[in-house]
C-alpha cells in the first residue's frame, strides 16, 4: 500500500525548495500606501479604558493619542496632544499645555476638560476599569476609584482652562511621562460615549467602526472580528501633513505559522512574531526580513518560599546557580534573548550590578549544606508552566540542567493558562514559570511588585528591608538616589532569590524592507504616523 | 476470502439453541480464515513488530528519551541518530519508541473502555427500545453537548492528574458515537428472522443480545473501532495540552506529530518519521480490522 | 411519525435544561475566572468587575437570571469581547462556520460515499485497496498537518490560492478540503463496512436472484442498509462540522465559530461558553432526531417507537 506520507514527501521537499521564492509585498491597485500587519489575537474591544492587552494597544495607538507620544527614534518622548509641559520643583504638580489645533475625528476641538472627564470615567468604580490603577499616582485617584471619595473635584485633575491640564500627584513619579504613553491615559470622546450609554458601562456600542470618534492619526473604518481591523488616515488630526500611510490593516492571527506563511506570500508586511523553528532559516536566508528587538521584560521562575525545600535560601541559590543561561538562549530560545543574571532588565539609565552567575561547584556545595548532597533525599517537587511549546522546551532544558548539575529530579507540570494563573496566585506550586513585561520604561515597574503581599508577588516572599526600600524609593527626590536604592533592592532580591531570572525578552518578527522608519522601542510601542512604505 | 464453512457454523432459524451457540468452533474457524488473509496477517505482524520494537527498543538504544544534547539540536538523520534529533538534541528514534509505548497503551486501554461502554450501552438501548431507549439516548445527547475542555479541567481539579483519569476522560467522549452506531444496527436486525427465532426459543435477553445480536453487527463495530484508535491517539495530545496524562519530557506519537507539524518545513524528519509510523500503524490496524471482520462474517460464507 | 417527532421535540426541553444547568455550574467550579489575568487586578477592581457583570450575586440567583434572559432570547454580554453580546458573536460567526461546514460535508460525502461503495463492491481487489487507502489519508494525516501541507503546496509553492483568509470563493478550497478529508475517511470506511454487511443479506441475494441489475441492487437495496452506520455517525459529525473547527479556523484565519467553542472555555467567558454549548446541543439533538427518522426510512422494518 502506498504510504500517504511518502507520497507527499516530494511535495514537502518541493515546497521546501521554493520556500521564500514568492517574496513579493502586498500589492494594491489604487497606489495608496496600505500597511498590512499581523496583530496577534483578536482585540477585546477598542475602548482604551476597558481593554488590557497588547494587540489592543497597537490599534488604539493608531486611533487615539495621549498627551505625549513615543518619539520617532523609539527612545524619547515627543509632544502629542500637549505641545509642552512643566513640572513643579517638588515634582508633584505637572502642567500640560494642549495644542490649539487638537481635534476629534468628528471635528470637535479637543480640550483639557475632555481629559478630566475621561479620567473621571476610567476611575468610576462602576465602570470597573482593570487598568484604572495606572492613574493611582494622582492625588485622590485611588480613593475615588475605590468609591471612598465621591467628589471628583478633589481628585488631582484640573482643567484650569480649555488648553491647560494640571495634574497633582500624591508622590513623586519621575516616570510619569513614560506611564502616560499607556492608553489608560488617553482621552476619549465623552459625548459619543454618553450617546451610547457607555459612561459607566462596558460593552456599549461607541467603539463600533460606525460610531467611533478618536483623536489619533488614523480613524477606525472597519472592524471585522477575527478577520481584520482597517484604519485610514484622519482628516482632522493636528499633524496630518506628516502622516505617511493611507491605511493600516491589522490582522488577528493566532497561529505564528499561518502568519509566517502570509508574510512569505506577501499578504503581510510585518508579522507579530516568528516561530522559533523559522529563526535559523530567516537569519541565514533572509536577514533583511528578520528582526530581533530588545523587549523590556524579564523571563523568570518564581520559587514558592513557603514550601520546603525552597524555604531554604541555599536550595534556591543552588537552583539559580546551576542554570546555563547562555546555552539556553543560544540553543533553545534562539531569538537573541539576553541571559538574565539579575531580575530587572538593563535600561539606558539603570543596570543592576547584583549578579547571579552560573557556578556549579558552589551550587553543589550549597545543596549539600542544605542536607541534599549530590541531590540525595531531595523531595519530589514540580516545575509548573502554562501550556506552550516555548515554555515547555525551556522547562525541559532547565530540568535537565538541574538533574545533571545537582542530581535533583524535578518534575514538570503544565496547566492551561487560567488554571496556571490560579495555581500561581494560590501559591499552589513549587517552582513556577513567569514573565513580566514593563508597564512603562522605568525600572520601578520591576521593583514594587515584590513588596510584602503585593498582588503580583505570588512567591510568599516577604522582606521588611525590601518594603522599606520601596517606600524610600518613592520618597526620594532625584533619580540618582532612586536608582541607588534600586541597586540595593536588586541586591537583596538576588541574595534571597524568591525568583530565578532566566533571560530578558526580545521580540522576534519578520518585516519587509519596504516598511520604513520602523524603529526599536523597548515596549514595542510606537506612533504609527512615522511609519512609511517604500514604493 | 474463499473460506469454506460447514453448515453447522451458520446460525439460522432451524438450528437448536445449543447449535446456535457453538461458539468455540466458530472462533476457531474465524481464526483459520484470518490466518489465510495475507493483508490481515501483514497488518497483525506489523502491529506486533511495532509494539515489540517500542517495548524493547528503548533498552537497546544508546540514548535516553529525555537525554538532551544542546550542542546537537535539530540534527538531521545520520549515523549517530538514525532519525535525527529534536529541538533539544534528543534522539528522535528513542522518543518515537517510548512515545509508541504510551500511544499504543492509550490506544488500547481507552479504546477498550469506549468500546465496552459504547457497545453495551448501544445494544441495550437498541434492544429494549421505547422509553429505555429514549432516556438512554437523551443521556447520550447530553454527554455530547457538555463542553469537553471544562469537563477535563474539572476532572483534574477533583481527581488529580493520574494516567487512569486520561483513559476515563477519553472513554467518556469516545463511546458516544459507538453507542449510537450500535444502537442503529441492533434496531435494524432486531426484527430479523434469526432473532425472532431465538426469542421464540425462549432465550434470555442477555443471551440474545450478547450471543446473537452483537456477533451479527461486529462488522461496523470493528470498523468504527479502527477509526476510534487514531482519534484517541490524537486526543491524547490535546489532553496533554490541558495538563492531563503524558507530561514532558515523556513523549507520545500525538505530541511528536504535533511538534513535528510546527517544524515541518525546516526540520521535516520531525514530522516524517512519527507520521509514517503513525500511518503504518493505522493501515495495519485497518487491514487487521478488515480481515477480522471478514473472518467473523458468518454470512459471507454463503457465497 | 409526526407524533414521534412531536414527542422528541418535547423531550428536547428537559435535555437542554440539564445541559444548561450542568454547564452553568461546571464552569463556575473551574479554577480561574473571566478576570484572572497575569497582572493581577486589585481586590477592589475585581469586586467592581464582579458587580458590573452581576457575578457578586448568589450563584442560584445568577442561574435563574440567566434562565430568565435566555427565555427572552438574550444570551448575555461576552466577558472577553466587551462590546459584543453572545447573540452577536454567534450570529456573526455561525454563517461562516455553516458555509465552511457545508463545503466540507460536500467533500466528505462526494469522496467518502463513492470510495466506500466501490471498495465494498470490489472487495479485496486492487481497486478496494486503492479506494480504502485513499480514504485512509484523512485519518493518517491529522488536520493540523494536512492544513499547513496544503497551504504550503497550493499557497506558497504553486501560488494558486492564498495561504489563508476568508474573502473570495477561492479561500474556501483549502479549508474545505482539509476538513472534508477527515470526514471523507470516516464516511468511506463506514460505508464500506456497512455495505459489506448488507451485500450478503438474504434480501440482496433475493434481489440478485430475481435478476435485478447490479446497479439497481446497489442503489435501491444495498446502499439503504449499508448507509446505516454512516448515518448514525453523521448525526453528531454534522453538528461538529457545522459549528466549526478550531484547528482549521486557526490555520486558515477564518472568522468562524469553532474558535469560540475552544477559546471561550479558555477565557472563562461564562456566557459565551453557555451560548455555544446551547447552540451545539440544539444541533446535536436535532440531528440525532433526523438520524432516527432517516434510519426508519432506510429500514422499513423499523417503526417509530
Amino acid at each position: 500500500m502506498l504510504q500517504p506520507f511518502l507520497r507527499l514527501l516530494p511535495l514537502i521537499l518541493a515546497a521546501l525548495l521554493v520556500a521564500g521564492c514568492g517574496k513579493k509585498a502586498a500589492t494594491d491597485d489604487s497606489g495608496a500606501k496600505i500597511l498590512h500587519v499581523g496583530n496577534g489575537t483578536e482585540v477585546q474591544d477598542l475602548d482604551p479604558q476597558v481593554v488590557t492587552g497588547v494587540p489592543e494597544n497597537k490599534v488604539i495607538n493608531a486611533i487615539f493619542e495621549g498627551l505625549v507620544i513615543e518619539g520617532p527614534n523609539g527612545t524619547d518622548t515627543a509632544p502629542g496632544v500637549a505641545e509642552r509641559w512643566e513640572t513643579s520643583s517638588d515634582g508633584l504638580v505637572w502642567t500640560f499645555h494642549l495644542r490649539a489645533d487638537a481635534r476629534w475625528s468628528n471635528g470637535d476641538p479637543l480640550t483639557a476638560h475632555d481629559f478630566v472627564r475621561s479620567y473621571q470615567r476610567i476611575l468610576t468604580p462602576s465602570l470597573a476599569a482593570e487598568y484604572a490603577y495606572k492613574l493611582h499616582h494622582v492625588v485622590g485617584a485611588e480613593a475615588y476609584n475605590k468609591g471612598e471619595l465621591t467628589d471628583f473635584s478633589q481628585v488631582g485633575f484640573k482643567a484650569t482652562d480649555d488648553r491647560t491640564l494640571q495634574i497633582t500627584l500624591k508622590h513623586r513619579a519621575p516616570f510619569l511621562l513614560e506611564a502616560m504613553k499607556h492608553y489608560s491615559w488617553f482621552p476619549i470622546h465623552i459625548p459619543t460615549v454618553e450617546k451610547f450609554d457607555g459612561l459607566t458601562r462596558k460593552g456599549s456600542r461607541w467603539t463600533r467602526a460606525e460610531n467611533m470618534v478618536g483623536n489619533g492619526a488614523f480613524v477606525l473604518r472597519d472592524w471585522r472580528p477575527n478577520q481584520k481591523i482597517v484604519v485610514t488616515r484622519s482628516p482632522t488630526y493636528w499633524d496630518r501633513a506628516n502622516v505617511k500611510l493611507d491605511q493600516i490593516h491589522f490582522y488577528p492571527i493566532e497561529s505564528m505559522d499561518t502568519e509566517e506563511r502570509m508574510f512569505r506570500t506577501g499578504q503581510l508586511h510585518k508579522t507579530n512574531e516568528l516561530p522559533i523553528s523559522k529563526i535559523d532559516a530567516y537569519k541565514r536566508d533572509y536577514p533583511e526580513n528578520y528582526r530581533q528587538d530588545l523587549y523590556y521584560g524579564s523571563y523568570f521562575y518564581r520559587l514558592n518560599v513557603t514550601r520546603p525545600p525552597l524555604n531554604d535560601v541555599r536550595v534556591r541559590r543552588a537552583l539559580a546557580l546551576s542554570i546555563d543561561r547562555e546555552q539556553l538562549v543560544a540553543q533553545v530560545t534562539r531569538g537573541g534573548q539576553q541571559p538574565a543574571y539579575h531580575f530587572t532588565p538593563p535600561s539606558a539609565d539603570y543596570t543592576p550590578t547584583a549578579r547571579i552567575t552560573m557556578d556549579v561547584a558552589e551550587a553543589r556545595r550549597l545543596l549539600a549544606e542544605a542536607g541534599f548532597p549530590e541531590g540525595r533525599g531531595f523531595p519530589k517537587i514540580e516545575l509548573l508552566y502554562n501550556t506552550s511549546e516555548n515554555h515547555r522546551v525551556i522547562a525541559e532544558a532547565i530540568q535537565q540542567m538541574w538533574r545533571r548539575n545537582l542530581g535533583v529530579d524535578i518534575g514538570l507540570r503544565n496547566e492551561e493558562w487560567k488554571v496556571y494563573l490560579d495555581s500561581q496566585d494560590e501559591l499552589n506550586y513549587h517552582i513556577c514559570r513567569a514573565g513580566w513585561i514593563a508597564d512603562y520604561t522605568d525600572p520601578n515597574t520591576f521593583k514594587d511588585m515584590w513588596v510584602t503581599g503585593g498582588g503580583n508577588n505570588d512567591t510568599g516572599w516577604s522582606s521588611a528591608e525590601y518594603d522599606r526600600l520601596v517606600r524610600a524609593s518613592m520618597e526620594t527626590n532625584n533619580d540618582e538616589e532612586r536608582f541607588a536604592i534600586y541597586q540595593q533592592m536588586e541586591k537583596l532580591l538576588m541574595e534571597e532569590l524568591p525568583v530565578i531570572p532566566i533571560y530578558f525578552y526580545t521580540r522576534v518578527y519578520a518585516i519587509s524592507p519596504k516598511v520604513l522608519n520602523w524603529v526599536q522601542n523597548p515596549l514595542d510601542n510606537r506612533s504609527w504616523k512615522y511609519i512609511d512604505l517604500a514604493d | 476470502m474463499a473460506a469454506t464453512l460447514s453448515p453447522a457454523q451458520l446460525p439460522s432459524a432451524d438450528l437448536s439453541p445449543s447449535d446456535l451457540e457453538a461458539g468455540s468452533s466458530l472462533w476457531r474457524d474465524a481464526w483459520h480464515r484470518l490466518a489465510k488473509n495475507k493483508l490481515a496477517v501483514f497488518g497483525g505482524v506489523t502491529l506486533l513488530v511495532l509494539a515489540l520494537v517500542c517495548i524493547v527498543g528503548p533498552w537497546l538504544s544508546p540514548y535516553g528519551y529525555e537525554e538532551q544534547n544542546l550542542n546537537n539540536t535539530f540534527a538531521p538523520p545520520g549515523a549517530a541518530h538514525w532519525l535525527g534529533t529534536d529541538q533539544l538534541g534528543r534522539d528522535l528514534l528513542v522518543r518515537l519508541m517510548v512515545g509508541g509505548r504510551i500511544s499504543i497503551m492509550v490506544g488500547l486501554i481507552a479504546t477498550s473502555v469506549a468500546l465496552t461502554i459504547g457497545v453495551i450501552y448501544g445494544a441495550v438501548a437498541g434492544f429494549f427500545g421505547g422509553k429505555t431507549d429514549s432516556v438512554m439516548m437523551r443521556i447520550v445527547d447530553i454527554m455530547y453537548a457538555l463542553p469537553f475542555t471544562i469537563f477535563v479541567i474539572l476532572l483534574m481539579v477533583f481527581f488529580g492528574r493520574h494516567i487512569w483519569l486520561l483513559f476515563f476522560a477519553i472513554g467518556a467522549v469516545e463511546w458516544l458515537t459507538m453507542a449510537r452506531i450500535v444502537r442503529g444496527q441492533i434496531m435494524s436486525i432486531k426484527k430479523m428472522e434469526f432473532i425472532e427465532a431465538a426469542r421464540s426459543l425462549g432465550l434470555g435477553k442477555r443471551r440474545i443480545i450478547f450471543r446473537h445480536m452483537i456477533p451479527n453487527i461486529l462488522g461496523p463495530i470493528i470498523v468504527y473501532t479502527t477509526l476510534t484508535i487514531p482519534a484517541i491517539m490524537l486526543l491524547e495530545a490535546f489532553l496533554s495540552f490541558l495538563g492531563l496524562g503524558v507530561q514532558p519530557p515523556m513523549s507520545s506519537w500525538g505530541t511528536l506529530i504535533k511538534d513535528g507539524a510546527e517544524k515541518m518545513e525546516e526540520y521535516p524528519w520531525l514530522l516524517l518519521f512519527p507520521g509514517t509510523i503513525f500511518s503504518l500503524t493505522l493501515f495495519s490496524l485497518n487491514f487487521l480490522g478488515d480481515g477480522l471482520r471478514d473472518a467473523l462474517d458468518v454470512r459471507a460464507a454463503k457465497d | 411519525m409526526f407524533r414521534f417527532i412531536a414527542r422528541r421535540l418535547l423531550e428536547t426541553i428537559p435535555v437542554l435544561l440539564v445541559i444548561i444547568t450542568a454547564t452553568f455550574f461546571m464552569i463556575r467550579f473551574v479554577p480561574g475566572g473571566p478576570f484572572t489575568a497575569e497582572k493581577a487586578v486589585t481586590p477592589e477592581i475585581l469586586r467592581n468587575l464582579e458587580a458590573h457583570y452581576g457575578l457578586d450575586q448568589p450563584l442560584h440567583r445568577q442561574y435563574f437570571n440567566y434562565l430568565g434572559d435566555l427565555l427572552r432570547g438574550d444570551l448575555g454580554p461576552s466577558f472577553k469581547y466587551a462590546n459584543r453580546t453572545v447573540n452577536e458573536i454567534i450570529f456573526d460567526k455561525l454563517p461562516v462556520s455553516l458555509e465552511l461546514g457545508a463545503w466540507s460535508l460536500l467533500v466528505a460525502l462526494c469522496l467518502g460515499l463513492p470510495l466506500g461503495t466501490i471498495a465494498a463492491i470490489r472487495r479485496n481487489s486492487f481497486l478496494d485497496y486503492l479506494c480504502s487507502g485513499f480514504g485512509m489519508v484523512g485519518i493518517c494525516i491529522p488536520t493540523f498537518v494536512m492544513g499547513p501541507l496544503l497551504a504550503l503546496l497550493f499557497g506558497i509553492h504553486l501560488q494558486w490560492v492564498n495561504v489563508s483568509g476568508w474573502y473570495g470563493p477561492a479561500d474556501r478550497i483549502l479549508p474545505a478540503l482539509t476538513l472534508g478529508f477527515v470526514y471523507a475517511a470516516y464516511v468511506a470506511r463506514l460505508t464500506r463496512g456497512g455495505m459489506l454487511e448488507v451485500l450478503n443479506q438474504d434480501y440482496i441475494r433475493t434481489a440478485r436472484s430475481k435478476g435485478a441489475s447490479e446497479l439497481r441492487v446497489i442503489f435501491k437495496h444495498a446502499l439503504r442498509g449499508g448507509l446505516l452506520p454512516v448515518v448514525s455517525f453523521l448525526g453528531p459529525a454534522i453538528a461538529g462540522i457545522l459549528t466549526g473547527s478550531f484547528v482549521i479556523e486557526t490555520i486558515f484565519q477564518i472568522p468562524g465559530l469553532g474558535r469560540e467553542f475552544v477559546q471561550s472555555a479558555f477565557n472563562r467567558d461564562y456566557t459565551l461558553v453557555l451560548g455555544t454549548v446551547i447552540l451545539y446541543a440544539t444541533l446535536i439533538i436535532f440531528l440525532n432526531l433526523v438520524v432516527d427518522v432517516v434510519q426508519v426510512w432506510l429500514n422499513p422494518k423499523l417503526k417509530f417507537e
